[in-house]
């Protein structure tokens, strides 16, 4: 007789905990070949607010962690995902229908963002902020910041992996806390990233996931007055013009949906503010 | 046990696990050396730990060769991201093995065992961290896109910080993708041999990294090596510049960190309790073994008797003694030839009219030590005013305006370090632009960090280690097309005239060493 499996509940990730959608609902996710495979939270504007409230909390101790810190915490997340590896290629292989190779390959390189993406952490300020010689007595620094909470809406076609990676790291080197929305068809492996961020060092809060839709959830997000950027990676295929118009109100900085978001400095300096020091020098 | 007595606080030595040898650490394995092996001690104790190899002009060949081999067909073939991972192996690994570190490099060295427990090695974990992160970044290094490595490098470091020495060279060359020969100084081999099992444990392709143990002659042999395209030394002025005169005319490229005598500025309104804290540790830390240690103290004067007897009231409050002790501020002079160079010093410094004082405290028999000592009435002519006593050993001048403050400060051939103490910042910054110092700490000393650059003017060296900077070091730009045979006709021309440029410079190198031992 064979064993009968147990299987996972998929639920939000939001302030570091696991809960249900606030609104009770739930949809069902399905393999590449249509059999069912689990039932997905399907977040409400609620559970966006409260992402919201989360990733403003966590804000404080994530930008003011030392950049090495944060370098290392973010390190330490490919050292996790690297040790669950099997899970997620069975995953990525169950609701993309991808090969056991493609899947591995996937895994890999979503690892290797992150590896990336950790040793920016304690180098942008270096590349991208300078001494500036202006005409006077004045020490003048030029350094970027983070920006704030960022919401995200993650690429919603390709490597559910991958694309989820490469959506949030880049936000998160600088400082910034995200509010993301996953792949809303093949959402599972996302969740399940959600775990690897719990049990790493990242604290609660950092890293918020909503599944569910994102034509549904993204305008409550783009018209948020305590988010403080917009990133429509994955939003291509909604009306993306009319959440870039929603985000204006208040000012957001917004990326625009892109096909393929290769990892690059630019992503990281998106989200963040450049701010200039002048301090007088004396005459002596 | 009188108040303020401290009960022995040891920290154990249960976790090392030290062989009796350690050989050459060559292409991945452990060899045995051609030179007669020599024994490294606990200056604290005079106590053998163990014996270390000592490599010969064919031990260098060899390892000169290995890396050499690592490089062509292993190191520069790898993609940058797979150099990056094995650095984070290296820095987890490093992490891991903290305690155990820190433990033999206080034994080792002499150093107390706070200071390498909370300094040396982890700042040894996050240089490795840090120049992982650049490994597969070397576009923003700031020489241009697609930057090449130079090869091989050649290290040679001192016994002040072993472990983070070798960090600071080891990281970066690695990052850039160069492979590596490093020397370790004579007295401190050990944590370098511990490193080297490391680098096992990290599966690190052989011959990436190669250490050679010895003495001077070593080193000398290590840097004149024809096949070696990059030089890096961290020691004294006058090795330095024998190392600068003998790769004259080659191709190699050169950093240099070496000695200095930094000043620590105080104006009359610093914050004063963090001022004496920051002269007390700018000076004493790490027994004053330190290039970039605040060694001349210039005081304001309407300031000066209370810096004075506060400074002389916290130093009869540092601990000096057992480097193993978690109590211990101060610990061994690191070698007897070291403790006879401050004794020298020091006794001039007494010769010349300065005013010795020292705080009573009972030095151990057994080992090297010397007691935190403080000079009053220096002048800027005097040799403790002037020459790197590399000691426990504090030298007090005076000023009264800024301009005589930055004039005195810059009064040396060296421009290491240099600190300032006050309260207002528009000073602080008006006085930094008129040093002559490649680092200034305000109103702190001795910081140091991964993403800092540090190094010196003048005779203090060139080349800085740390940040974008230290890794542009050991990077070469991309040659443009067309640049290829113009550079080539150089060199090529350079090369013939070697022949006639090696027998002159040494013959020149011959009568330099002649007048600098008059």
């Amino acid at each position: 007789m064979t064993r009968l499996t147990v299987p996972k509940t998929y639920k939000l990730y939001i302030g570091g905990k696991f809960p249900r959608s606030e609104s009770g609902r739930v949809y069902a996710v399905s393999s590449a070949a249509g059999d069912f495979l689990a039932n997905a939270a399907q977040g409400s504007r609620k559970d966006a607010r409260d992402a919201v409230v989360s990733a403003r909390a966590a804000l404080k101790g994530w930008s003011g962690a030392t950049a090495y810190n944060r370098g290392q915490v973010l390190y330490r997340i490919a050292e996790l995902l690297e040790g669950r590896r099997a899970q997620f290629v069975d995953e990525i292989m169950q609701a993309e229908g991808a090969s056991a190779a493609g899947a591995s390959a996937q895994v890999d390189d979503a690892i290797d963002a992150w590896v990336w993406y950790a040793g920016w952490a304690d180098k942008y300020v270096q590349v991208a902020g300078n001494a500036n010689p202006v005409s006077g007595p004045y020490f003048n620094l030029s350094v970027p910041e983070p920006t704030g909470v960022v919401a995200i809406v993650a690429p919603q076609t390709g490597g559910s992996l991958l694309g989820f990676v490469s959506a949030i790291a880049p936000a998160l080197v600088a400082g910034n806390t995200v509010v993301v929305i996953a792949h809303e068809t093949a959402p599972l492996t996302a969740i399940s990233l959600g775990e690897v961020l719990a049990t790493s060092d990242v604290p609660g809060g950092v890293v918020n996931i909503l599944t569910g839709s994102p034509a549904e959830i993204a305008p409550w997000l783009a018209s948020h007055g305590d988010v403080n950027a917009l990133d429509l990676l994955g939003a291509g295929a909604l009306d993306w013009v009319d959440l870039q118009i929603a985000a204006a109100d208040t000012l957001k900085r917004v990326l625009p949906p892109e096909a393929d978001a290769v990892p690059s400095l630019a992503r990281i300096l998106a989200f963040t503010e450049t701010k200039t020091v002048w301090h007088t020098k004396s005459l002596l | 046990m009188k108040f303020l007595d401290y009960a022995p606080a040891p920290e154990s030595q249960a976790l090392l696990n030290l062989k009796p040898d350690y050989g050459l650490f060559i292409n991945g394995d452990f060899q045995l050396g051609n030179g007669t092996p020599f024994s490294t001690i606990s200056p604290a104790t005079e106590k053998q730990i163990a014996m270390i190899a000592s490599a010969t002009e064919a031990d260098v060949d060899t390892a000169v060769a290995a890396a050499r081999r690592a490089y062509d067909r292993t190191w520069s073939r790898l993609s940058g991201s797979d150099r990056g991972k094995y650095l984070f192996r290296i820095a987890r690994l490093m992490q891991e093995r903290a305690r155990e570190l820190a433990v033999a490099e206080s034994l080792d060295n002499g150093k107390p065992i706070t200071e390498s427990r909370d300094v040396d090695v982890p700042l040894a974990a996050a240089w490795f961290f840090y120049y992982a992160g650049w490994a597969d970044k070397l576009d923003y290094a700031g020489v241009g896109p697609n930057p090449a490595a130079l090869g091989v490098a050649a290290q040679v470091i001192p016994w002040n910080f072993p472990l983070l020495m070798l960090a600071w060279k080891i990281a970066p060359a690695l990052a850039a993708g160069n492979t590596v020969v490093l020397k370790p100084a004579e007295t401190t081999s050990l944590t370098a041999m511990l490193f080297a099992e490391i680098l096992q444990q990290a599966d690190l392709p052989n011959g990436v990294v190669n250490i050679i143990t010895g003495a001077g002659a070593t080193g000398q042999a290590l840097v004149n090596h024809p096949d070696v395209n990059k030089v890096a030394f961290t020691g004294s002025t006058a090795v330095g510049r024998m190392i600068a005169r003998s790769v004259a005319g080659t191709d190699k490229k050169l950093t240099l960190e070496l000695g200095g005598k930094g000043a620590n500025i105080v104006f009359d309104d610093a914050p004063i309790d963090q001022a004496i804290e920051g002269i007390i540790s700018g000076v004493f830390f790490n027994q004053g073994h330190v290039c970039c240690a605040g060694s001349r103290l210039l005081v304001q004067e309407s300031i000066h008797d209370e810096v004075i007897d506060r400074l002389k009231a916290r130093m009869n409050t540092l601990r000096v003694g057992d480097p193993l002790d978690k109590n211990t501020d101060v610990g061994a002079i690191n070698s007897a030839e070291q403790l006879q160079r401050i004794r020298e010093l020091s006794d001039i410094g007494v010769q010349e009219g300065a005013e010795r004082w020292s705080p009573d405290c009972v030095l151990p028999q057994e080992g090297f030590w010397f007691a935190p000592t403080i000079f009053t009435n220096v002048s800027t002519s005097h040799r403790i005013a002037r020459d790197e006593v590399f000691g426990p050993v504090l030298s007090v001048l005076t000023f009264r305006t800024p301009a005589e403050a930055i004039a005195k400060a810059n009064n040396t051939p060296y421009g290491l370090s240099a600190g300032i103490w006050s309260d207002k910042g528009s000073r602080i910054l008006a006085v930094a632009d008129k040093l002559r110092a490649g680092v200034i700490w305000a109103n702190t000393f001795n910081k140091f960090d991964p993403a800092s650059p540090f190094g010196g003017y003048q005779e203090s060296g060139y080349g800085r280690e740390g940040g974008r900077h230290g890794l542009a070091a050991y990077l070469a730009p991309a040659v443009r097309p067309g640049s290829r045979s113009k550079t080539a006709a150089v060199t090529t021309a350079a090369a013939a005239a070697k022949g006639d440029t090696a027998k002159v410079s040494a013959d020149k190198a011959a009568s330099a060493r002649k007048k600098a031992t008059k």
